[in-house]
């Protein structure tokens, strides 16, 4: 059957600064046809849908519908040419219906009449079989409710192009069957539809071609019926690069932050957390990996105690410490009934159950000190607020991915960011400057931060800068567990190297480090082992020195229904 | 007449004030703009209409033609304040507090010098028999349900049409609840507020004009309307941001007001004087209430519009 | 519309970006050019209002001699023109801590007029009863109490369920003004509503009248100064204005904070309000404070919260003040003038905020002629 083409590019290119997004990238959509693209996250998939949705505008390139070159400058040049995007994150007002969201800034002649519009959304629906309620507020409704207006709304533009952006990201199995469903209804009738993901076996279920994005680039369109998960993951993720991190082997592991079947539902009712199992040593760094939004933002702020835990366990062991026995706790009956249980030891270790001494003589090795007990110090940090978990003396560092919504103060300058976990020391009412200050002078001078002054507020220096005073004050904090989502987001090489550094670093000092990162080839460089993650739930954990990228590539796009059956 | 009845027609006269002003500051808060400066604005076009009339009550133009120039004075000198906020706060971007606070101590300054300036024997004398068309020669309550009267409860129901009824009000609520939402499906969210701001600041110019013509009638009355202005922006609280609720709130926040001279009237119930204040209070404390009470429900249609007082950059995400 | 125009409309012909920075004498050169140029409107708009003035063109530069006139040019009015900018540094400073933390409290008229109403209550059933030095303390905990309850109301809503602090507290102010009505009802039998001068509970003046104000209100910038910037509450709110995520990040209780706050806020209102009461009118009127509640928000916020600069903020404003008032009596217009200035003033301010905080960024005309030349 001769296709007609509905959409093409041609070397299309847009840079953002001096990182180029899309570089001369082409690509052909025919009609009647579903055409997923397929790439990494950060590989300019969303930015070149972008494109031809109207919010970006290209640098180079044209852009050709039903053969003739179109200029697309706004949303509404795009839906003028029948092109819609679905978005990921929606863009729908809470408080309006779903007839009332998709009517909004359509431009049609005659009388605005609710009863017209519900009547042809309920048309739409019925033709392509959506189920929805036009009266239903949005605010009432789930997720792949509103991903249903979403789409209804660009039909109701008469849209015949539909771009999908990670359609299936926030959706159920069952939400995810009856959407392809829709689509497969919509491509029946006529309509080209573009779906942006990275899950392999939803590329294989539902689409005719694939697009393959690498680093902006364009590298292959196949046919589906042509490809398998293999010689797909192998274009998508490219040859491993060797990175030169510095890896040591981990020394002295020990436990050290063990989640026990973690569930977190957010304030929108979602389970973003399914059963998270895991536990972090001392001395290695856990790199976790994802697409991006699968939970790891939400496992770190649990953990942190960000985020409500609906059931599960975070227990923090802290390395067994000798104490000495006092007799404010415990009589000297107790102490020698304790003895008598091999409870208490001396200071090279050997067992002391006081044979044969007089209670004087118990009593002036307990004045000395000389009897010691291993103290437990195994905490549950579930549901406790960070102020209470670092009231209990649990050294927790937590580097946040959003630096200057979370984790920084942007008005602020480095001295006055410095104090952000620790001002409360001290006593009286007042800050004490001086520490921090000198802190603040050392993390510039040791990190090579490049800053006016101390108190250049934060929000003016690079994105390098603004992580290496963010990565600094928490490492300063000398913790026993490090937890950074994505540090190097956004960084130059060298800045990188440094974060890398950094972590390295700690994990030599005993501290177990958790690392969540993007970029496959520095997880397997970086970490000792990489948990990977996907919807909120664990698909599998991997020895980083002997694991391939293809094979977190799998994990990361498989669903953990495919893992039990398989 | 029955003192009830006139009770009730009095506080739907002295109501009809707050009724232009609360839907003149319902259109702007739908729009995502807390316009504090509605006493100031309703003082200027108070100040707007009665300076037209200075210029022409004493001439020999018809009756009609009388009313409506001075409207028109109050509609246009009010909405150039209207301009003036939208102009801060749309295009500068200023906070809308602080914008609109200066813009009360303006108006309200302005139109005091204004006022003083005119002559009452012209601009009111004449023209008030002319406003209170059709009652103008009884000489109990209803002697103010005249012409500015109806034109405030169509106008009350207009809104209500507009916002709920239309693609323009659909439009118009986008904005104020997420800008960002209506700029992406093509809105032009800029023309929409500058529109809602002045239109909605026009209205509530009347309320003042209406007052100083129509329901006070006397030299004095601009003396005491700013405080009204205040209580129009606590009534679109009680009307729960709906423009024909403004009618019913308006009736009680009035009946509230003028309770303190009827309830003397009435026979068997005595007033101090030291309850009259703590009645004209009820209005606010009712306010509150209203504000708490649906605070504590959060239901999401009753509360005010999600983007009010923040002002919109495209180019922040 | 052929498709090539488009090409050249894609970029429209300027666009707005924020400033990352700006070197400090620069904004000040903006705001000062403001408020010239705000002067000049004042003139041309002083010209229209004011028969005298388009009489006799050539006395516009008496017009704009008033404003130093006013103030400065006996001892009488530099003391009246400290008093007045005392008074308004005062409620200004007690709204800052609450703006700081982006806590939009407008209640300070009411919260002022509750501390005059507590301290003169103190005064009129207490006066005479009690030795003068412990009338004078009972007052003033009278006063900080009443200021502290009507702004920790609202805070507690906000807190507790979200309450828009905003139109809550406006509404608090038209309350507290018929608080006030009520007891002028009970306390002047005669129906006249207004309360004399009373007898007892009169701050000691030490030198001159004013004196002790003006100093109570120098210590209290610099208290405050230091509270908001170098103690932990005030690193605290400064952390929650900015970013309740960084807050709660680094366990700070914003709950807390917002109540702390807010009662930070309500007790310097109420010791405004007995700096008005006992220091000043020993009365009160529903008028006491005068709308200067409202004045002191745009003085703090002129100020960008910091109680140092806005010094010079009460002190231009209540210079314009009394500046306008001086015009008025010279001029013979009314006493609602030195209103038209402030606000025409304060336009031009805040509209210059604009320019200060975003660049507005024109299309470079080469690249629209080269895109023409390609075509």
């Amino acid at each position: 059957m001769e296709k007609n083409m509905a959409l093409s590019m041609r070397g299309i290119t847009k840079r953002f600064g001096s990182v180029v997004a899309n570089n001369h990238v082409d690509l052909d959509v025919y009609q009647g046809e579903i055409l997923a693209i397929l790439g990494e996250n950060g590989c300019g998939k969303t930015t070149l849908m972008n494109m031809i949705a109207g919010i970006y505008f290209p640098d180079e390139g044209k852009i050709f519908k039903d053969g003739k070159e179109v200029v697309i400058r706004s949303p509404k040049d795009a839906f003028a040419l029948k092109i819609g995007m679905i978005h990921q994150h929606f863009k729908l007002v809470d408080l309006f219906t779903a007839a009332e969201n998709i009517v909004l800034g359509v431009d049609e002649d005659g009388r605005y009449s609710m009863k017209d519009v519900n009547n042809r959304v309920s048309a739409i629906a019925q033709k392509y079989g959506f189920h929805i309620d036009p009266q239903k507020k949005i605010y009432d409704m789930s997720v792949s409710e509103k991903q249903t207006v979403e789409i209804i709304k660009v039909l109701y533009r008469g849209a015949d192009i539909l771009i999908l952006d990670e359609p299936t990201a926030v959706l159920t199995p069952q939400e995810i069957d009856k959407l392809f469903e829709v689509l497969q209804r919509m491509k029946a009738d006529g309509k080209s539809i573009i779906i942006i993901t990275h899950k392999l076996h939803e590329v294989l279920s539902v689409s005719d071609r694939v697009a393959i994005l690498r680093k902006g680039e364009h590298i292959a369109t196949v046919n589906t019926c042509d490809a398998t998960e293999s010689s797909l993951t192998e274009m998508m993720v490219g040859k491993k690069v060797s990175l030169d991190i510095d890896r040591s082997e981990p020394v002295n592991v020990q436990p050290r932050l063990e989640v026990k079947e973690l569930n977190c539902i957010d304030a929108e009712g979602i389970q973003v957390l399914k059963d998270i199992t895991f536990t972090a040593y001392s001395g290695e760094i856990l790199g976790i990996a994802g697409i991006a939004g699968s939970g790891q933002k939400e496992l770190l702020e649990a953990i942190a105690g960000l985020q409500p835990i609906a059931s599960g366990q975070v227990i923090f062991n802290n390395p067994k410490k000798d104490k000495p026995v006092t007799f404010f706790h415990k009589s000297l009956r107790k102490v020698k009934e304790l003895a008598a249980q091999d409870a208490f030891h001396d200071k090279n270790g050997a067992p002391m159950r006081f044979k044969g001494m007089t209670n004087a003589q118990i009593r002036a090795q307990v004045a000395a000190e000389n009897v010691l007990f291993r103290e437990d110090e195994v905490m549950n940090l579930r549901n406790k607020t960070p102020l209470e978990i670092r009231s209990l003396g649990v050294r927790l560092s937590f580097v946040p991915e959003d630096r200057l919504g979370m984790g920084l103060v942007g008005s602020m300058g480095i001295t006055d960011n410095m104090m952000l976990r620790s001002y409360r020391k001290g006593h009286g009412g007042f800050v004490d400057r001086k520490k921090p200050r000198a802190l603040a002078e050392e993390i510039i001078k040791e990190l090579e931060v490049s800053t006016p002054g101390v108190n250049t507020p934060v929000r003016r220096l690079s994105g390098g800068n603004v992580q290496k005073v963010l990565v600094g004050r928490e490492i300063a904090f000398a913790p026993k567990v490090l937890m950074a989502a994505y540090p190097v987001r956004g960084l130059d090489i060298n800045s990188s190297y440094t974060i890398y550094h950094l972590l390295n670093k700690q994990k030599e000092n005993g501290v177990a480090v958790i690392f969540v990162g993007e970029d496959l080839d520095v997880l397997l460089d970086l970490c000792d082992r990489i948990l990977v993650i996907n919807s909120g739930a664990v698909t599998g954990t991997l020895d980083a020195r002997t694991a391939t990228k293809e094979e977190i590539g799998l994990l990361m796009t498989q669903t953990t229904t495919q893992r039990k059956e398989g | 007449m029955n003192v009830w009845l006139n009770f009730l027609i009095d506080s739907l006269a002295f109501g009809a004030v707050f009724m232009y002003g609360s839907t003149g500051e319902i259109l702007t808060e739908k729009s995502g703009h807390l316009n504090l400066g509605i006493p100031g604005i309703m003082c200027m076009g108070g100040a707007g209409g009665c300076l037209v009339l200075n210029m022409i009550g004493k001439s020999s133009l018809p009756g009609f033609l009388i009313v409506i120039l001075g409207i028109l004075g109050a509609l246009v000198m009010a909405m150039a304040m209207g301009l003036i906020y939208s102009f801060l706060t749309v295009t500068l971007r200023a906070n809308q507090n602080v914008t609109g606070l200066a813009l009360t101590t303006f108006g309200v300054g302005l139109m005091k010098v204004i006022m003083s300036k005119l002559d009452a024997t012209v601009y009111l004398v004449g023209p008030k028999m002319l406003y209170r068309w059709p009652f103008a020669d009884r000489t109990d309550a209803l002697q103010c349900l005249g012409v500015m009267f109806f034109l405030a409860v169509i106008i009350a129901v207009m809104a209500s049409v507009i916002l709920y009824r239309t693609k323009m009000g659909l439009h118009l609520r986008a904005v104020g609840e997420n800008p960002g939402t209506a700029d992406a499906v093509g809105i032009n969210v800029t023309r929409y507020k500058y529109m809602a701001t002045c239109i909605g600041s026009g209205i509530a110019g009347l309320g003042g004009f209406y007052y100083i013509i129509d329901y006070m009638a006397s030299q004095e009355a601009y003396l005491s309307l700013e405080a009204f202005g205040w209580l129009s922006i606590a009534l679109v609280i009680f009307a729960l941001w709906r423009p024909h609720m403004t009618i019913l709130g308006s009736t009680v926040f009035g009946f509230l007001f003028s309770c303190s001279s009827y309830i003397a009237n009435i026979e068997g119930i005595t007033v101090t004087m030291a309850a009259k204040p703590l009645l004209k209070m009820l209005p606010y404390v009712v306010t509150i209430m209203v504000l708490i009470v649906t605070s504590i429900r959060n239901k999401r249609e009753n509360q005010p519009p999600a983007s009010l007082g923040l002002s919109y950059f495209r180019e922040e995400r | 519309m052929s498709e090539r125009k488009n090409i050249t409309v894609h970029e429209p012909l300027f666009h707005l970006a924020k400033r990352a920075q700006i070197q400090p004498w620069k904004a000040w050169a903006i705001r000062l050019a403001a408020i010239v140029l705000g002067l000049v409107v004042c003139g041309i708009v002083a010209f229209i209002l004011i028969e005298r003035l388009h009489q006799n063109p050539d006395r516009i530069d008496d017009f704009y001699y008033s404003f130093i006139k006013g103030s400065f040019t006996s001892n009488r009015k530099i003391w009246k023109f400290l008093k007045n900018m005392a008074i308004l540094q005062c409620i200004s400073l007690a709204v800052t801590p609450a703006f700081r933390m982006r806590f939009w409290n407008i209640g300070a008229e009411g919260q002022t007029l509750m501390g005059v109403l507590g301290c003169i209550a103190v005064a009129f059933y207490l006066g005479g009863t009690v030795p003068d030095w412990l009338l004078l303390v009972l007052m003033f905990i009278a006063a900080l109490v009443c200021g502290a309850v009507w702004g920790l109301i609202p805070a507690l809503f906000k807190a507790k369920w979200n309450t828009n602090e905003t139109l809550f507290t406006l509404m608090m102010n038209y309350v507290a003004t018929f608080i006030v009505s009520y007891f002028l009802v009970i306390w002047v039998p005669s129906g006249s509503s207004t309360l004399g001068k009373l007898k007892y509970g009169k701050l000691p003046s030490f030198g001159h009248d004013y004196l002790v104000i003006i100093l109570v209100v120098l210590l209290l910038t610099i208290f405050l100064y230091v509270y908001l910037k170098h103690s932990k509450q005030g690193y605290e709110i400064s952390v929650v204005g900015e970013s309740v995520r960084t807050a709660q990040y680094s366990g700070i209780n914003v709950k807390n904070v917002i109540i702390r706050t807010m009662l930070v806020s309500g007790l310097l209102c109420g010791l405004a309000g007995y700096l008005i009461g006992a220091g000043l009118d020993q009365s009160v009127t529903t008028e006491s404070v005068g709308g200067q509640g409202f004045t002191a928000i745009m003085v703090s916020w002129l100020a960008n919260f910091n109680p140092l600069v806005m010094l010079i903020t009460s002190a231009l404003i209540s210079m314009l003040n009394s500046g306008a008032a001086q015009i008025s009596q010279d001029f013979n217009v009314s006493g609602a003038l030195p209103d038209v200035i402030v606000g025409i003033i304060l336009f031009f301010i805040i509209g210059s905020e604009f320019f200060i905080n975003y660049q507005v960024i024109f299309r470079k005309a080469d690249r629209t002629a080269a895109k023409e030349g390609v075509k």
